[in-house]
């Protein structure tokens, strides 16, 4: 039976981020829109970790901190953002979130 | 996660993957970040965001702007096509992937190195030094991004109140 790889764990990373990219692509629901950035910021992670392992060295692991730590505060932001922008508008999606047409 | 129409659904998908993507750190015995990613991935941020989700009665979305969708669709497909293209060249021109096919045993935390070279060890202890000697600047600077994030959110709460009164 083969043994899990690096490259497994890279492959991985691959896929949580293109989930992620195609999520900030396709889903209209501002909310879904960061959940799905969240989701591309954990697939960087697991990549970092997976080098930081294989390369045997903390500074990518520190770096992981690091990016929770930015995670987090831009989620803050964004959700108060989105927040305020329901109260002028009424909505969470990005259809209606234009200001100069219709 | 991404094809859910509900949001508190996505929500839950959401949290299942954020637990497996800890379980993989703790595979790759990176212990202190997989209880770093649960206490803050899956016990703060998914909080916040089911509250919000919940306090602002977000309904399924509907099946409109299907112009929009196909075009980002198409652009989403051709990007990650051309990430994957130039993944798999990385892996046939430098072969890296391949040699490094067996996991190096971790060194044990007796023999933590000190100065600028940082080795990987599973212990909290290898992190504070990393973090208080190397990456003493990044830290204050992280620190000084979250004080204002809090600032800022503080204002714009403040400020969407006025706005409605």
């Amino acid at each position: 039976m083969e043994s899990v790889t690096p490259s497994h764990y890279l492959i991985l990373a691959l896929c949580l981020f293109s989930i992620g990219f195609f999520g900030v692509l396709l889903r209209r629901n501002l909310l879904l829109l960061l959940m799905s950035l969240e989701l591309m910021l954990n697939g960087i992670n697991l990549a970092l970790v997976t080098f930081s392992r294989t390369s045997l060295n903390l500074d990518g692991s520190i770096f992981v901190f690091f990016i929770m730590t930015v995670a987090a505060s831009e989620v803050a932001v964004g959700l108060a953002l989105l927040v305020a922008l329901y109260k002028k508008r009424r909505s969470v999606f990005s259809e209606d979130m234009n200001l100069v047409s219709n | 996660m991404v094809c859910s129409k509900h949001p508190v659904s996505a929500a839950m998908f959401m949290i299942i993957s954020l637990v497996g993507v800890a379980a993989l750190f703790v595979l790759l015995e990176a212990f202190f970040l997989a209880v770093l990613q649960i206490l803050v991935y899956a016990g703060a941020v998914m909080v916040l965001f089911l509250f919000i989700i919940m306090l602002l009665d977000v309904g399924p979305e509907g099946g409109k702007a299907s112009k929009i969708k196909l075009i980002s669709g198409l652009a989403g497909a051709f990007s990650i096509s051309l990430l994957v293209v130039v993944f798999l060249m990385m892996v046939q021109s430098s072969g890296w992937l391949g040699e490094a096919s067996s996991w190096a045993p971790v060194v044990s935390t007796a023999e933590l190195t000190t100065g600028d070279n940082l080795s990987f060890s599973t212990s909290v202890k290898s992190f504070g030094y990393g973090l208080m000697t190397k990456y003493m600047l990044p830290l204050q600077v992280s620190g000084f991004l979250l004080l204002a994030a809090m600032v800022g959110v503080i204002v714009l709460s403040k400020k969407g109140e006025e706005g409605t009164s």
